[in-house]
Formats: C-alpha cells, sequence, structure tokens
C-alpha cells in the first residue's frame, strides 16, 4: 500500500502540471476583461494603458512558465522566508493579483481563517449529523423517523442557498433580531465573550450549508447500508449470536462506507474552494468570495492560482480516498 | 451466493417461468407506497405542466398595458382572502401576478416544462456518463489511472470560465443547427451533464472497486462471463442504490444550475420563466409577496421528493433481495 | 470655460457651507465612537490613482484629499487649497496657460510631516510616470509642468491655453500622495507597492488601521486632522461585498450599518425597506443617463467575422429614421421609471441633463409614450403587418435583437419594452449578457457592448465633472468600433455625420461659456433628433443612511463620502 501511495503521488505530479495548463488555456479562452469594471468615463487609451502594466495579453508562452515560476519558486521561498527570517526571495517578482496589485498567496493567507471557521465547521456538523441520521435511517426504513428525515433533506438540498440564507436572514436578524446579517471577518475570538460572539455570527452561514451537505451524505449514507443489511453476511453474524449493535455498527457500517468516504473526499477540497454563495449572501469574504469576485473581475492569476490549488487538494483527497477504500475492504487491491 | 447470479446458477427452481423478471419487478413496485404516490405526485406536476399551459387562460409572457398595468401588476393570491379581506386579488389570477403584471400561475406551469425537461434529461446525461466513467475505471484496472485523471481534470475546472468558453465556441452553431431555444436547450443540458457527473463516477467506481473482490464475481468469471456480461447482470444491479441517490440529488442541482446560467447570461432569453428563475428574481421580495418564492420553491422540493420516492420504490423493486420480502 | 468661473463667487461663499451641517453637533472629535458603512462592491485598493472603481475611489477619499472638490451643486470648494483660483484673483494667469495653487496653511499628513507643494507635484508625476497603469491620466492631460516656487504654492503650467484649468488636483479622482511614501513605487514599480497601495498616509479626516483586499477596511479617525473636533467619529468600518439588496437590509432592516453605497432597488423593495423606519434613502442627480443604442450597420451572423457590424453593411431597418422614431415613440419612459427607480430616476429625453445650462428642451415630446403615432409613421413609411402582426417591407421584417448586462431592474425594462414594441408590430428578442463580459472590452468575445452583435443594445453611461466635451465627441465618425480598433471605441450606434463632426472641432475651440452651451445642446440635439440613441431614465445616485446619522449630503459630481469629516451620530 505505502509503495502505491508513493507512487500515485508521483504520478500526480505530471498531472497536476497538466490540469494547471488545461485551466491556463481556458481562462485564456474565456472573454473578459480585467478592466470591464473600471467605469465607462475612463477613457479607451487609459484601459489599454492599465491592461498593459499588469501584463495583460502575455503570450502563453510566457505567461504560463512565469506562473509555474512563481508558484512552485518563489512563493515556497516567501514562505520559507517569513518562517525562518531568511531572504531568499528578495527581489523577485511574486504572483501579483490585478484587482488588488498585491500578493496573491497573502490574499489567500488572510481568508483561509474566515473560510475554516464556517465552511470546515459546516462540514464537521453536517458529517457528525448525517451518518446517525442515515444509518438509523436505514436501519428503520420507512420508520416515521426514516420518512421525516427523507422529506427534510430533500426539502434542505432543493432549496438553494440563494433563498435559503436569505430566509434566515430575514428569520433570525431581521425579525428576531438574534444574530448579525453580515460577518465580521476582523473578529478576534480571544475569550469566552468573543468565542460567543464568532458563534452568533458563524451559526446562519454553517446552518444553510450544513443543512445541505447533510441532506446530501445521509442519502448516500442510507442507500450504502440498505444495501448492506439484506447482504447474506449480515444474516450470518446475526446466526453466529454477535450482538446487533456490533452487526450494524461494526460490520456493515464499515461495508457501506466506501460512497461515503468518497462523498466526504470530495467535499474536503471544497472546504478550501468555500461555499460561494453562502459566503456571498452573509458577506464571510472567504475563499470563494475570492474567487468568484476574481472570476467576475476577470482576475486570471488569481483564478489560476486558486484553481489550482484547489486541484491539488482535489487528487490529493481523491488518493485519500482510494487509501481508505484499501483499509475499509482488505480485498481491493491496487498493486 | 447473492440473489443476482440465481437466474443463471440454479434455473430449475425458478417457480413460475412464465413470469419474467420485470413481471416481479412491477408487482414490488406497485405495492410500494412511497413509489406509488412519488409517481402520482411527479404525473400530476408532469400533466400540469404539459396540459396546463395550453388550458390556462392567461398568456404567462403577456404584460398588461396601458391603465392595466398599474391595475394588475402585484396582485396577491387568492387565498390570501382567507386571512386578508382587503388584499388586491382578482379570481382570474388564482396565484396572483408579479412586479410586471404577468400571471404567477402561467408562468409556473410554463416554467416547469423547462425546469423539468432540463432537469431530467442534464441528469441522465450527467448519470449516464458518471456511471460509465466509474464501472470502466473500477473494473478495468488498465483505465483506472486515466479516467480518474479525467475525473480530476473536470472536478478542478472552474465552472464560470469553462461556461463563458463553452458559450462563446458553440451557441451560435448550435443555435443555427437546432434553432435560438433548441441550441440553448442542448446547451444547457450538456453543460449541466458535462459539469456534474464526476461524483457519481467517483462514488460508482468505489462501490464497483469492492464489488469486483466479492466471490460472485469470482464466481461468475469462474465460468466464463464475459466482462459485458459481467457489468450488466452482476455489477450494475449492485451499484444502483448510490445510482439513485445520485439522480435524485441530480434533479436539484440541475434546476438549479439552469437557474444560475440564466442569470449569467448562458441560458434561456431573460423574460422566459423557469423553476429557478423565479425562485431567484422572488427573492428580494420574499418578505412582501411570499408566495413568488413560496410556490417555485415548493414546486422543485415537490419534484425532488417525488423522484426520490420513485427511485426508492425502483431500487426496491429490483433488488431480489428485497423483493417479495 | 467660464461656467465655473462664474459660478465661484458662490462657491467661495459655500466652501464653509459643510460646517454649517454641524451646527450644534460641535464637541471633540471622535466623540460619537464607531460608523459602519457597506459597499456592495468591496474595495481592492486605497490607491485612487491604481483603480477606476466608484467603489476604490470613494474609499481613497476618506484618506486622500485634492486641493479643491466639487460640491454636491457640482461647484468648486477649496479643500487643500486655501482658495479657488480664478482670473479674476489672479491665480488662473490671462493666456490660460498656467494655475497656481497655495495650500493652506499648517497642513500635515497623518504621519506628522509636512504637506508641501513637492507632494503635489509628486503626485502628477506619480500618475504620469510610463507603466504605472495610472487611471486617471486624463486628469493631467496638457500638464507639461508643476513649479514649486516656494512649500505651499504649487503652479501647474499647461502646453496649450486651458480655459477650463481645473482638472489636476481636483475632485477624488486626482487627490495628492505623500511623495515621501510613494517615491520607490513609480512607474512600473508601482505593483510592488502593496503596503503604500494598501495605507497611503493622507490628509483626510481619517486614516487605515486594517486593511483586507475586497473584504473589509477598518479605519480610525486621523488625530492631526485640520480641523477641531472633526470627524465626530473615532472609527470607520468599511465593509464590502454581497448585492444591494443585503446592503439595505444591513442598513433599513437590522440597523447593523450606518450607510450604504448605490441602492439599485426597485422602488417596492425600497418603500417595504423604509416600512422598517430605520434608515432613509438619500439620493443625488448627476449625469447617468440609461439609455438605448441604435445599431446602424447591421449585425446579422451570416456576414463573414470582421464585416459584421461595421460601416460597410448598412442596418437592413434601422437605418430608416422612421423605424427608429417610432421604437423611440412606443417606450412609456414614465412606467419605466416608476417601475425599475422610482425617486432615483427622472424622465429625460436627452443624454445631456446637467449642469442645467447644457439641457435642452427641444426633446421633450419624448416624455409622452404615443403609440398611434408610431404606428402611423410606421404605417406611412411602408411598413405593413404581415400575417402575425409584425410589420414587413420588401422582405425585411421589423424583428430585434435586444441585448444588455444581467441586472434585474435592465431585464424588467427588457420585458416592458419588448411588449411596447410588440405593440406597434415590431418583433423582439431578448438576451442578458453577463457585464462581467458585456463591459469588458474582449476583442475575442462576440457579446461586448463595444462589438454590439445585436440590434440594440441598453447600459448607462455619464462623463466624469462638468465638462461634456470629451463625452460629446464620442459620436464623432472615427469614435466608431471596428476590427482595424480592436473592436475599441466609444460610438456604439456607428453614427457618422459630417455635420456632427464639424460641431465636435468646433466645440474644442469655443471658449466662452455661453457657446459652449448652445452647442452642447445643438449637438445633443442632433443625436437626439436622428434616433441613433433612446436615453429612457436620468439616472440618480442613491444611497442608503441609517436615521441616526447625521451631516451626510449626496454629492454626484465628487466622492459621495467626500464629506464624512462632518457626519456625526444623532440621537
Amino acid at each position: 500500500m505505502l509503495t502505491y501511495t508513493i507512487r500515485r503521488l508521483i504520478l500526480s505530479v505530471p498531472t497536476l502540471l497538466f490540469i494547471s495548463l488545461v485551466i491556463f488555456l481556458l481562462l485564456e479562452l474565456a472573454p473578459g476583461d480585467p478592466m470591464a469594471q473600471v467605469p465607462l468615463t475612463v477613457p479607451l487609451e487609459v484601459k489599454q494603458q492599465m491592461r498593459e502594466a499588469l501584463g495583460v495579453g502575455q503570450p502563453v508562452w510566457v505567461a504560463f512558465p512565469k506562473w509555474l515560476y512563481q508558484f512552485f519558486v518563489v512563493e515556497p521561498q516567501v514562505l520559507f522566508d517569513v518562517v525562518f527570517s531568511t531572504n531568499f526571495s528578495e527581489g523577485k517578482a511574486r504572483m501579483i493579483s490585478w484587482q488588488s496589485r498585491s500578493p496573491i498567496m497573502d490574499i489567500v493567507a488572510e481568508r483561509i481563517p474566515q473560510t475554516l471557521w464556517v465552511v470546515g465547521v459546516a462540514y464537521i456538523v453536517a458529517i457528525l449529523m448525517a451518518l446517525p441520521i442515515g444509518i438509523y435511517s436505514a436501519y428503520r426504513q420507512y420508520s416515521v423517523f426514516d420518512q421525516a428525515g427523507t422529506f427534510v433533506t430533500m426539502i434542505g438540498f432543493s432549496v438553494p442557498p440563494f433563498f435559503s440564507g436569505v430566509l434566515v436572514i430575514v428569520i433570525f436578524s431581521v425579525q428576531l433580531g438574534w444574530f448579525p446579517s453580515i460577518y465580521d471577518t476582523t473578529h478576534r475570538v480571544v475569550d469566552w465573550d468573543t468565542f460567543v460572539v464568532q458563534l452568533q455570527q458563524m451559526i446562519m452561514p454553517v446552518m444553510v450549508l450544513a443543512l445541505q451537505i447533510t441532506s446530501q451524505l445521509s442519502r448516500f449514507m442510507r442507500a450504502s447500508m440498505l444495501d448492506n443489511l439484506g447482504q447474506d453476511y449480515v444474516r450470518t453474524a446475526r446466526a453466529k449470536g454477535l450482538p446487533e449493535r456490533s452487526v450494524v455498527l461494526v460490520h456493515v457500517l464499515r461495508n457501506s462506507l466506501i460512497p461515503v468516504v468518497t462523498v466526504i473526499a470530495l467535499g474536503v477540497p471544497a472546504i478550501f474552494g468555500g461555499a460561494i454563495i453562502t459566503e456571498q449572501v452573509f458577506k464571510v469574504n472567504g475563499i470563494g468570495q475570492l474567487l468568484i469576485t476574481a472570476i467576475q473581475g476577470n482576475d486570471l492569476p488569481m483564478v489560476q492560482t486558486l484553481t489550482f490549488i484547489f486541484a491539488v487538494l482535489i487528487v490529493l483527497f481523491n488518493l485519500i480516498a482510494d487509501v481508505l477504500y484499501g483499509i475499509l475492504d482488505p480485498r481491493i487491491r491496487y498493486d | 451466493m447473492t440473489d443476482a447470479s440465481k437466474p443463471m446458477t440454479d434455473p430449475p427452481s425458478e417457480p413460475a417461468p412464465s413470469r419474467g423478471q420485470w413481471a416481479d419487478v412491477w408487482d414490488q413496485f406497485k405495492v410500494h407506497r412511497g413509489a406509488f404516490w412519488g409517481m402520482v405526485v411527479f404525473g400530476t406536476i408532469l400533466f400540469l405542466i404539459v396540459v396546463g399551459p395550453f388550458i390556462y387562460w392567461n398568456d404567462p409572457q403577456a404584460v398588461p398595458t396601458g391603465r392595466d398595468f398599474l391595475n394588475l401588476r402585484d396582485m396577491r393570491p387568492i387565498y390570501v382572502l382567507l386571512w386578508d379581506s382587503g388584499a388586491k386579488v382578482n379570481w382570474l389570477y388564482p396565484l396572483g401576478t408579479d412586479n410586471l403584471g404577468r400571471d404567477t400561475l402561467g408562468r409556473l406551469l410554463l416554467g416547469g416544462r423547462v425546469s423539468i425537461a432540463v432537469g431530467i434529461t442534464a441528469m441522465l446525461l450527467s448519470l449516464f456518463l458518471g456511471t460509465f466513467i466509474g464501472v470502466l475505471a473500477g473494473y478495468f484496472r488498465r483505465l483506472d489511472g486515466v479516467l480518474m485523471r479525467l475525473t480530476n481534470l473536470f472536478l478542478a475546472l472552474p465552472l464560470l470560465p469553462l461556461l463563458l468558453v463553452a458559450v462563446l465556441l458553440f451557441r451560435d452553431p448550435l443555435s443555427k443547427g437546432f434553432g435560438p431555444e433548441g441550441g440553448t436547450f442542448i446547451l444547457i443540458v450538456t453543460l449541466v451533464g458535462v459539469t456534474s457527473w464526476m461524483q457519481t463516477a467517483r462514488i460508482v467506481r468505489g462501490d464497483v472497486l469492492a464489488l469486483k473482490e466479492r466471490e460472485f464475481v469470482l464466481a461468475a468469471r469462474s465460468i466464463g462471463t464475459s466482462p459485458t456480461q459481467m457489468i450488466l447482470r452482476h455489477i450494475l444491479p449492485n451499484v444502483l442504490s448510490p445510482i439513485m441517490v445520485s439522480a435524485t440529488l441530480g434533479i436539484a442541482t440541475a434546476i438549479i444550475t439552469e437557474s444560475a446560467l440564466s442569470f449569467l447570461g448562458f441560458g434561456f432569453p431573460p423574460d422566459f420563466p423557469t423553476w429557478g428563475k423565479l425562485l431567484f428574481d422572488a427573492v428580494d421580495r420574499m418578505a412582501l409577496y411570499p408566495e413568488r418564492v413560496l410556490w417555485p420553491g415548493l414546486l422543485i422540493s415537490l419534484t425532488v421528493l417525488a423522484v426520490n420516492y420513485v427511485g426508492d420504490g425502483l431500487r426496491d423493486a429490483l433488488d431480489p433481495r428485497i423483493r417479495g420480502r | 470655460m467660464n461656467m465655473k468661473t462664474a459660478l465661484l463667487g458662490a462657491a467661495t461663499a459655500l466652501a464653509l457651507a459643510p460646517m454649517a451641517y454641524a451646527d450644534g453637533h460641535e464637541g471633540e472629535r471622535g466623540r460619537d465612537g464607531q460608523v459602519n458603512i457597506i459597499y456592495w462592491q468591496a474595495v481592492s485598493t486605497m490607491n485612487a490613482y491604481l483603480s477606476g472603481g466608484t467603489k476604490d475611489l470613494e474609499a481613497a477619499s476618506l484618506v486622500l484629499e485634492p486641493l479643491a472638490r466639487f460640491n454636491q451643486d457640482g461647484e468648486l470648494v477649496p479643500w487643500l487649497a486655501e482658495s479657488i483660483p480664478t482670473r479674476d484673483n489672479g491665480g488662473v494667469a490671462a493666456d490660460e496657460m498656467s494655475i497656481t495653487w497655495t495650500l493652506k496653511e499648517g497642513l500635515v499628513w497623518s504621519d506628522g510631516s509636512p504637506v508641501t507643494s513637492e507632494d503635489v507635484k509628486f503626485s502628477w508625476q506619480y500618475c504620469t510616470a510610463e507603466g504605472g497603469g495610472c487611471s486617471q491620466p486624463e486628469r493631467y492631460n496638457d500638464v507639461v509642468d508643476v513649479e514649486t516656487p516656494d512649500a505651499r504654492t504649487a503652479i501647474v503650467r499647461f502646453g496649450v491655453p486651458k480655459p477650463s484649468p481645473y482638472g489636476p488636483f481636483v475632485s477624488h479622482l486626482s487627490p495628492i500622495i505623500q511623495k515621501a511614501q510613494f517615491e520607490e513605487c513609480l512607474g512600473d514599480k508601482a505593483p510592488t507597492c502593496a503596503e503604500q497601495n494598501f495605507n497611503p498616509v493622507g490628509t483626510g479626516p481619517f486614516k487605515v488601521v486594517d486593511f483586507r483586499v475586497n473584504d473589509v477596511v477598518t479605519f480610525e479617525a486621523n488625530d492631526l486632522y485640520r480641523e477641531e473636533g472633526k470627524p465626530a467619529f473615532s472609527n470607520v468600518t468599511f465593509k464590502g461585498g454581497g448585492e444591494a439588496t443585503a446592503a439595505a437590509r444591513a442598513v433599513f432592516e437590522t440597523g447593523e450599518f450606518d450607510y450604504a453605497w448605490n441602492m439599485q432597488l426597485a422602488p417596492d423593495v425600497q418603500e417595504s425597506m423604509l416600512a422598517g423606519g430605520k434608515g432613509e434613502f438619500v439620493s443625488g442627480f448627476g449625469n447617468l443617463v440609461e439609455r438605448i443604442m441604435i445599431n446602424l450597420t447591421n449585425p446579422s451572423a451570416d456576414l463573414p467575422e470582421g464585416e459584421r457590424a461595421t460601416a460597410g453593411h448598412p442596418h437592413p431597418f434601422l437605418n430608416d429614421i422612421n423605424v427608429r422614431k417610432a421604437l423611440s415613440m412606443a417606450i412609456d419612459r414614465e412606467l419605466l421609471v416608476a417601475i425599475g427607480y422610482g425617486s432615483a430616476g427622472g424622465l429625460t429625453c436627452n443624454v445631456v441633463n446637467a449642469p442645467t445650462i447644457y439641457k435642452s428642451s427641444a426633446n421633450d415630446s419624448c416624455m409622452v409614450q404615443d403609440i398611434a403615432g408610431a404606428n402611423a409613421i410606421l404605417d406611412e413609411a411602408g411598413w405593413a403587418r404581415g400575417s402575425d402582426g409584425i410589420r414587413e417591407k420588401d422582405g425585411v421584417r421589423l424583428s430585434l435583437l435586444y441585448q444588455t448586462s444581467t441586472n434585474a431592474v435592465r431585464q424588467d425594462f427588457q420585458t416592458l419594452i419588448k411588449q411596447f414594441w410588440g405593440e406597434i408590430g415590431v418583433e423582439t428578442e431578448l438576451r442578458n449578457i453577463d457585464a462581467g463580459v458585456f463591459f469588458g472590452s474582449d476583442a475575442g468575445s462576440p457579446d461586448t457592448f463595444q462589438k454590439f452583435y445585436a440590434d440594440v443594445e441598453m447600459y448607462a453611461n455619464t462623463f466624469s465633472g462638468t465638462d461634456p466635451e470629451a463625452y460629446m465627441g464620442q459620436w464623432a465618425c472615427d469614435q466608431a468600433p471596428r476590427p482595424e480598433t480592436q473592436w475599441q471605441g466609444n460610438n456604439m450606434p456607428r453614427f457618422c455625420s459630417a455635420e456632427y463632426d464639424a460641431m465636435v472641432a468646433e466645440l474644442a475651440g469655443t471658449k466662452d461659456a455661453e457657446g459652449r452651451a448652445t452647442l452642447v445642446k445643438a449637438m445633443n440635439d442632433m443625436l437626439m433628433q436622428n434616433y441613433i440613441m433612446l436615453p429612457l431614465v436620468d439616472r440618480g445616485r442613491v444611497s442608503a443612511k441609517s436615521v441616526t446619522l447625521g451631516g451626510t449630503v449626496m454629492n454626484t459630481w465628487d466622492s459621495e463620502l467626500w464629506n464624512i469629516a462632518d457626519w456625526y451620530r444623532s440621537e
């Protein structure tokens, strides 16, 4: 398994390079203009000069290697410098966002806390809720609990966050006045009181996101459990006199986790990717909002970098999922 | 031994040889309460959106003109009279009108056509792609690497620029070939399908990886079953549950994504209603006119719920272990 | 331009006007604590010269200040300068080749160092440096030198006579930046100065404490601000992101924010927001006109790429002025204003509405919808209704593609106008395009407003400052976007008239205010009477403020936060 993992890791390097090239070409091809948001009152020649100052429109064979160099050489050096107070990166051009003309990685680092707080917590909450719901719904198929669960999760999944987000704001911020409708990213948690404030501002976006993720996960969990509960080995295990608890929660659950692990592994990169709509609705301004404003402003270096980091995480977590399959079901062999 | 391989290993013990497998499936399906009501609801919605616009008296696209405009806009649904006798209603407009005086019920009926058509077709396309790629990758080790790399690539591509490029490249050729509406429909369905199959593929592959090491597959292989036979008769039926879940979730995603596309300007013309768009447009006035968000939201949810129950029923009916229980 | 000079008497009197608003609200600096401002487009940089975006310019105006600003009536008021230089007080040279500004006495930057004329000179050098990508170089057009005879005097020298020398260092578009801070950031080094761009040292009432790109900026009061007891607020939080409705909700319904920018909300939504009682709208009118542009060239997809929508192929039916006129007459502008903008919109039949001396009244008949008249014109011109009710002549059907950017109000307008045109037998297909693509200048995209691969399109435009000369020049023949110019250009209708071009040239040579006004009016009337664009709404600027926030004065000629030093909390 270890050799397999290492081989896969090495193989993923060319894959990632290829993905980054495809993303690059795609962004080049997509219509758009970083000056589209500049008012029409600014003359066209000035816009052209501004574009040139940013380096817009460089040919692919110049811009792509430059980006690769900056991403893989300059930025790690900068990180090294920051950690060990060295100065390897001095005088080297960093990746610069077209919108703000500041280093991209600095902005990303600024955005990660709020995305982890909100999207990360929502994910954990969702997993903790979805697994028990899925297991119990399957174990008591067509019981009142299962029917209610189906109803709630399906509605939860069909209602898009642009609606559910505004709905909870209208209820909890406008009518009841319990929670703020706008997330304060400058808020620092230092003691219990600030932690409570943080909880208050997190609760609505986490609720909206967790509802969606729970719905999805619990459906897969339920379906997979149902499949396995009917298998012969369950009958055997019961016949052997194993306690029902260990039949369901050890044997059946372990065999049912493969699809769930897949869905979770696909979702973890999304934690980094942020939740575009939910972040917009609550003004969380994390990575998701960064990506969408970069796309709208046609800030190609930013979009390219964010998408590529996202791609690295996708490749990594899918590999982790594959390794987990082998642990969950030792019969799966990859060699 | 699972029952999936029963017909082959043990044919003489079949009690009623004249009855096919599909008759059994149907018997099981129609007594499934959830599936039955799911079918009824889905059938009703289908009937309403297909026939509704022909028999309903108001033109969903008509904007009232002249003095009528101010009288006919922002009309409330007639049931509002139950608690507010002063409400602005008109019996000719059962669910009221929007801020431009267009009939809400008519727009819901017309919008359902596109939403359901896009939802179902895009879901099927995404399901087909996902299952196909997932099964191939899981079953044939040689294809696994390349197909999963493709999946990773698609997962990593940023959706919005991808859509912009697709519209740039294909909108005009498609609308020349299939007319403006047909072209848009094909474009949307393909875009939604092509950008949403990856999860299904990963899930199916994971299940197939585990399945192909099971004893019954080994047994089937030992009697010389060809890979095609193996996939169709032994593998596919056993990965049906996650596929059904993907299908249900896929419809919801497709209906919402369609509205996001039209909002970005890739979809149908801006005055053409779809459920997703009706919901989106109504969010700003949610507190004033709750009916405008309620109805499209309800219809999307009902459709997804109905499909979910039909899927449950189908799955149970197709599972020989549950069938006849 | 003498108009401004004429207004200067009043302007100098008004210079003290902002103080009047603070009457009864005086006290020590920072007494009112925190004020929260929300802009639904987030701030990307605090350096006004590096971004043309309104949001960035207005955020920067809290820190960076010009020598003079325009007030809410479009009149010049001195800001960092002692007074407005005019010909009468000798500030503007008789040959109109120079203007002499004198800085107020004792001005200091927020870091304590004195503001000198060197800083003024540097601001000019910074914006005009090669490769810097400054967004405002046209403010410094024709400036050949800035002389600094002493620390408080800056003489701006022009290469040509400038009847209106109030471009450089005037308004939030060209503020003064600190030389000491930006010295190392000239030209192509501008992008390496993130720290400076995010935290510029300024003279304004506030200074930056924390800047988060595209998210939130926190300010605190500038201890060294020149006016005693101002600003009343000690801290400002400047949050960005989301959309207009959510920002409005934060002011009107939850009360979390005190001021929200650019409330593009439908009137009925505005009304329901007002019902909360926590806030009110403030609005002002400038020159922003929502209009329909009519394509005089043929955008048909059957033409080869490169010939589509170019002057070589006249439009099959929009070239007929009767059709254009009928399209204009069929529109009920009053209804459009009522549905889309309410109190934030005004009826207009002109492309130039302000300042008032330029406003023509020759075209006011468009304010009333005239379906019968439009039908009559089309009947007379030989456009007869076919079996489906759509008019046609010689096999040409009156069938239009109508494009605009994605925006709820614009889509409502499209729907209504489609209905109006349906009533006169014109068929309309609607298309909405993502704003980033539509207003982009990507020559590779078929969907930009400049390429105009549609029959009519709708957007809004205006001009900065109070002088419409450059704006009127947009409809000269050579301004038409075409393949040779990489589809750049402002003349979307591809209007081309020798008579108009002559008037553009004449305007450039006319100096007296009276003559310029007459000429601008004549040009406006010519554009309107040719129906190459159909003005729809005179759009005001609307923002929202909390009822507890006092002292705000909406200003459409400068930053709308121009007088934030005078804002206060009322009980």
